[in-house]
């Protein structure tokens, strides 16, 4: 058997759950190294955003990070609301209960702030433990002797072992599919989020939000906007930025074969949100990612052998309804795996911190949050075609109008908003998504009169902002069967990709070679390695070698 | 494990940086002083020396007072530990011979380095002399074009890979018993391909930003006495090299015609393709032929 380096603990990925990991570790003594495949923590992260702190939770990330909030995060979100949208009207509930509910805290964050902050106070803590962070390195794969998982290889150095080994790669995991735990398989398992970071003008936020510094506010967006795809949008305020963005389901962008950057355009230029953008509109990043659908892909056992998986790499991101929460459980599964590693390692049975974790997840309620029972056992009922096309008939009769009134008259619609229980069986079809917020909107809405200004950029010159360190000669990923019938989805479905535009990662072509042949072709530089293509085209996906590739620097 | 470094100020040739007068000589005051840039080679080989195996790394130039802040520079690229500056008025003009006298003597005063490394020339003079011959001053091994180095510290011994005669299609691997004398190719490529050489790296990074603040306190200048050197034979007396004279090499005549079209201008890219075109025909042409 070869020698190889060894450390007790890898940790592949500093985001929430990588770094709370690694710092759970070195607390309690772990020799730890932690690999982070960008030229800096952050730099190849994107999310909404918004972390929360549960009061329920074991841990939360200041917890393990105490000055997070004053250093790390943007503002504090103390208001929030849905509007509902139909046209030019629009009808708004507030959320704030269903958001305090089992909250103690939550804070807008910018990823690439938030994450090298995160991966500067990881590394001074696995330093001290005799392991340290390193950037720039990317782990591509697993390690295995006679079989067993026992290590990780990179691209960048000799293959290292470890009696632990944490994969918290993100919603992409190389080490995670590496291992057969997750796959790219199934479009409806899995959301995109498209993104925009808007700068706003000293003293805007507070004046056209009428909030102070110390105050900050979530919107979310549902309604006819999106032409039927379903998903909704959303406005985070920032410090001196706004982050707005859709989530949609990713079979649904398929189907809908839906441009997704035109939709962005469609929340941004909205009249809604004229009274908040104003006139001047600079986007400072475009970005993009994939979401795993908890409820359907959270994994009931994130465990093989010496690894583990947490966060996103786990599919341990909580969707429902209006409830977006990821990076909470992704810091406390990273301070559950070091709990556990400690723990098996006094009773000098490290081979257990899999299972030790994994039940873990179950008795600290993380699983019965990402993945709950009840929507299991509705969904056959709610998702069914037939209820669904009923209940989306219905609302448009008058029974159900008049049913819509009397729910929205007495508050019922705002407490069902407000209901986590109703949050958790709300089922992913357009009823709640288009169907029933454009019928509120139709009848109890008010009439925008305010006009959008805003224009956004052509998705030519948002590539164009972005910071890229192209791996010449080395595409990261291939496409594996160029057919429109394989990979024509990812034309429309592909962020950075657009049906009439040539300079995207996927472009339609016909050939002719005596018969035409309808074709993609592909360039991987304007990839932001969000990872849409790995399910919805025929590719081998990788992400490029360590500091190559994509580099976002709000995230 | 001592690892001693040798680089030299030279003039800023690059574009915009230096000056010459009507003659076509070069005005030094004019004209600000740098790290010489083929000296990057050997500091990249030092600091691979300094990450894997540790130990003190020092480094050493010969010049003018000034030549401090070229130190300083190189401090923080290259991690050093400390600084020597070998400065004197009877130094001055010294030719390849009496510079690798001077800093033979004083890599001897440092104490007993394990291997010395130089750059394979300087963008002044150009000779590529001065590192071989302070090596063979020193009477120790010298390995030239190093493109990969391994230094094996309980066997006292140097393996390193160089190009023989400078060509990159043919690789040797050869070793020496050091001390020894490594001049880094500019095909020198650094290798840490361990993840405690990367956090070592990270540690001196962080260590020498300090340090680098504050590097003349690092620094020791020797004059001629200090390394109890002859003046007959350093400086201008020391040097039996004679410069005849210096000719310009005259600038290649640019007077054709050129005509500046955007890549967007359509129309302008047309006559482009149409100049072009019956250059195109006439290659085809030949090659159907």
């Amino acid at each position: 058997m070869a020698e190889h380096e060894h450390y007790e603990a890898i940790v592949v990925g500093c985001g929430p759950g990588g770094a709370t990991a690694a710092a759970t570790l070195a607390r309690n003594g772990v020799e730890t190294l932690v690999l982070e495949r960008g030229v800096e923590a952050g730099s190849k992260n994107v999310s909404g955003g918004v972390i929360y702190a549960e009061d329920s939770a074991p841990y939360t990330i200041d917890d393990l990070f105490p000055d997070f909030r004053e250093e790390a995060a943007e503002r504090p979100i103390t208001h929030n609301y849905i509007h509902n949208i139909a046209g030019e009207k629009v009808k708004t509930f507030d959320l704030t209960e269903i958001h305090e509910h089992d909250t103690e805290w939550a804070d807008a964050v910018l990823r690439r702030r938030m994450d090298s902050w995160l991966e500067t106070r990881v590394h001074e803590m696995t330093r001290e433990a005799g392991g340290g962070v390193l950037t720039g390195v990317r782990a591509n794969g697993l390690y295995r002797e006679n079989g067993e998982i026992v290590g990780v290889t990179t691209d960048e150095l000799e293959p290292i072992t470890g009696d632990l080994i944490v994969a918290a790669d993100g919603v992409n995991s190389e080490l995670a599919r590496d291992a057969g735990l997750m796959d790219w398989e199934s479009p409806d398992e899995w959301f995109q989020g498209v993104k925009a970071i808007v700068d706003m003008p000293d003293g805007a936020i507070e004046e056209r939000f009428d909030i102070t510094e110390e105050q900050g506010e979530t919107h979310l967006f549902s309604g006819d906007l999106y032409e039927g795809v379903r998903g909704g949008g959303f406005l985070y305020t920032n410090e001196d930025t706004l982050s707005i963005g859709n989530v949609f389901h990713l079979d649904s962008i398929v189907e809908e074969r839906a441009e997704v950057v035109d939709l962005l355009d469609a929340l941004l230029t909205h009249p809604l949100l004229a009274q908040w953008i104003g006139d001047d509109y600079e986007e400072l990043e475009y970005s993009a990612k994939l979401v795993p659908d908890s409820k359907k892909v959270a994994h009931p056992s994130p465990t093989e052998d010496r690894l583990v998986l947490v966060g996103d790499a786990a599919g341990q991101m909580q969707a429902q309804g209006p409830l977006i929460k990821g990076m909470n459980h992704a810091a406390t599964a990273g301070a559950l795996v070091g709990e556990a590693f400690a723990v098996a390692r006094s009773r000098g049975d490290t081979a257990s911190a899999g299972e030790r974790y994994v039940s873990r997840l179950y008795d600290e309620g993380v699983m019965a949050k990402i993945r709950p029972a009840v929507y299991d056992r509705s969904r056959a009922v709610t998702e069914h075609r037939r209820v669904s096309a009923l209940t989306d008939g219905l609302i448009d009769t008058a029974i159900g109008r008049a049913g819509l009134d009397t729910m929205i008259r007495t508050g019922i619609v705002e407490r069902l908003y407000n209901s986590p229980r109703m949050m958790q069986i709300l089922p992913d079809t357009t009823t709640p998504y288009a169907t029933l917020p454009t019928a509120i909107a139709k009848r109890h809405g008010e009439r925008i009169e305010e006009e959008s200004a805003v224009e956004p950029p052509t998705l030519e010159e948002r590539i164009g902002e972005l910071t890229y360190d192209t791996d010449i000669g080395n595409p990261h990923i291939v496409v594996e069967d160029e057919s429109w019938e394989a990979s024509g989805a990812a034309v429309t479905a592909c962020p950075v990709s657009a049906k009439d535009f040539g300079g995207g990662c996927y472009r339609e072509e016909v050939r002719s070679n005596g018969y035409e042949e309808r074709v993609v072709s592909f360039d991987s530089q304007p990839c932001v390695e969000c990872g849409t293509c790995a399910i919805v085209a025929d590719t081998r996906w990788e992400h490029p070698r360590g500091g190559k590739g994509v580099e976002f620097k709000q995230g | 494990m001592h690892t001693v470094v040798l680089t030299k100020g030279v003039p800023d040739f690059r574009e915009g940086q230096v000056s010459f007068d009507e003659d076509g000589h070069l005005e030094r005051g004019k004209t600000p002083t740098v790290m010489n840039p083929n000296d990057k080679h050997a500091l990249r080989a030092a600091l691979q020396t300094k990450v894997r195996n540790g130990g003190q790394l020092s480094l050493m130039s010969m010049g003018p007072p000034g030549y401090g802040d070229v130190l300083g520079e190189g401090m923080e690229t290259v991690y050093a530990d400390d600084l020597y500056l070998v400065s004197d008025r009877e130094l001055a003009a010294s030719d390849t011979w009496a510079t690798a006298i001077t800093l033979a003597t004083a890599l001897e005063k440092v104490g007993e380095p394990d291997l010395v490394f130089a750059g394979f020339k300087t963008a002044d003079g150009e000779t590529g002399h001065t590192g071989p011959q302070t090596c063979w001053c020193l009477d120790w091994p010298i390995i030239t074009h190093v493109i990969a180095l391994d230094v094996d510290e309980d066997s006292r011994t140097v393996r390193a890979k160089r190009l023989v005669e400078g060509d990159i299609e043919e690789v040797e691997t050869v070793e020496a018993p050091m001390p020894a004398c490594i001049i880094a190719d500019p095909e020198f490529t650094p290798s840490y391909r361990q993840a405690s050489h990367r956090l070592t790296h990270k540690d001196l990074r962080a260590e020498t930003e300090a340090r680098a603040q504050d590097h003349e306190a690092h620094m020791t200048t020797w004059d001629h006495e200090d390394l109890n050197l002859d003046p007959d034979y350093i400086g201008l007396d020391g040097s039996p090299t004679i410069v005849s004279s210096v000719d310009p090499i005259p600038k290649a005549p640019a007077e054709r015609e050129a005509t500046m079209v955007e890549a967007n201008d359509e129309e302008g890219m047309n006559e482009v393709l149409d100049a072009m075109t019956p250059f195109a025909a006439e290659t085809s042409g030949a090659a159907g032929d």
